[in-house]
C-alpha cells in the first residue's frame, strides 16, 4: 500500500485526537482519495476500524511497523 | 426527519477529570456523523467558562491512582488539590491526551450544541459573560426536545 493523497502524522496523540484529526483531514479530500495515517496509540487500531464502519469511508489497510500503526482510509464517494 | 443519529449528554460535574467524558464523546460522535447536544447543569456549568479553572481532588476518591499512598488527612491539607491538579495535567500532556480546552474547541467546531441550564445559572449566580460564545440557555423541556429523539442519552 503506497498510494495516498495526504498524510496525517498523529504520533504521540491519544484518544480521541487521532480520529478527530483524521476526520478533519478526510474533509479536505475529494471522494475516492486516500488518507494515510500514522499513529502510536494502540487503541487507534480498533478505533479506525470502527470509524470506517460508521462513516462509510473505507479502511484499505491497517498495519503495524515498529510500534507505529499505519492506516489507509479511502474517502467514500 | 433525517436518519442522522443523535447523542444527548447531560454534563453535571465540574472537575478536571470529569470534564473529559462529555467532550471526548461529544467530539468523537460528531466526527462519526452524529448530531450532538450537551446540556450543562449544576457543576457541569464550570465546563462552559471561557477561562477554565478545573481542578481534580484525591479527596473522597479512593480510586485515583497515586504515585505513593497518601493518607486522607494529608490529602485534605491546603495546596494538595492544586498539586494533584498540576500532576494530573502534566501527566496528561506527557501522554498526548488533549486538554479540555482543545476538546471543547473541537466540539464547537463540529457544531456540537451546548446548552446551559438556566435554572442553575440563576441559582449559582453565574455571570454569563464568563461563558464561551455560541451556547444556548434552556431548561429541562429544552433538553427533552432533543433527548426524546436521541439514539443515545448519557448522564455524566
Amino acid at each position: 500500500m503506497s498510494e495516498f493523497h495526504q498524510e496525517l502524522d498523529a504520533s504521540g496523540l491519544n484518544c480521541p485526537l487521532p480520529i478527530l484529526r483524521a476526520k478533519k483531514a478526510i474533509g479536505t479530500l475529494e471522494a475516492g482519495q486516500v488518507l494515510k495515517i500514522i499513529a502510536t496509540d494502540p487503541g487507534s487500531v480498533k478505533d479506525f476500524d470502527a470509524f470506517a464502519k460508521q462513516t462509510g469511508n473505507e479502511l484499505l489497510s491497517s498495519t503495524e511497523e515498529g510500534g507505529k500503526y499505519i492506516f489507509f482510509i479511502k474517502k467514500k464517494s | 426527519m433525517s436518519d442522522t443519529k443523535k447523542l444527548a449528554i447531560i454534563a453535571t460535574k465540574g472537575t478536571l477529570d470529569w470534564a473529559y467524558p462529555p467532550f471526548i464523546l461529544g467530539s468523537t460522535a460528531a466526527a462519526l456523523g452524529y448530531d450532538v447536544q450537551i446540556f450543562f447543569t449544576f457543576y457541569g456549568l464550570q465546563l462552559l467558562r471561557k477561562k477554565l479553572k478545573l481542578q481534580v481532588s484525591p479527596l473522597g476518591n479512593p480510586g485515583m491512582p497515586m504515585p505513593m499512598p497518601v493518607p486522607v488527612l494529608i490529602q485534605a491539607l491546603p495546596g494538595m488539590q492544586s498539586i494533584m491538579t498540576s500532576m494530573m495535567k502534566s501527566k496528561m500532556k506527557s501522554k498526548g491526551v488533549a486538554s479540555v480546552e482543545e476538546l471543547r474547541g473541537l466540539c464547537l467546531e463540529a457544531d456540537v450544541k451546548m446548552i446551559a441550564c438556566q435554572m442553575t445559572v440563576d441559582l449559582f449566580e453565574f455571570n454569563t459573560k464568563e461563558f464561551i460564545d455560541g451556547i444556548e440557555y434552556g431548561g429541562a423541556a429544552t433538553f427533552f426536545e432533543f433527548a426524546g429523539e436521541s439514539d443515545i442519552c448519557l448522564y455524566i
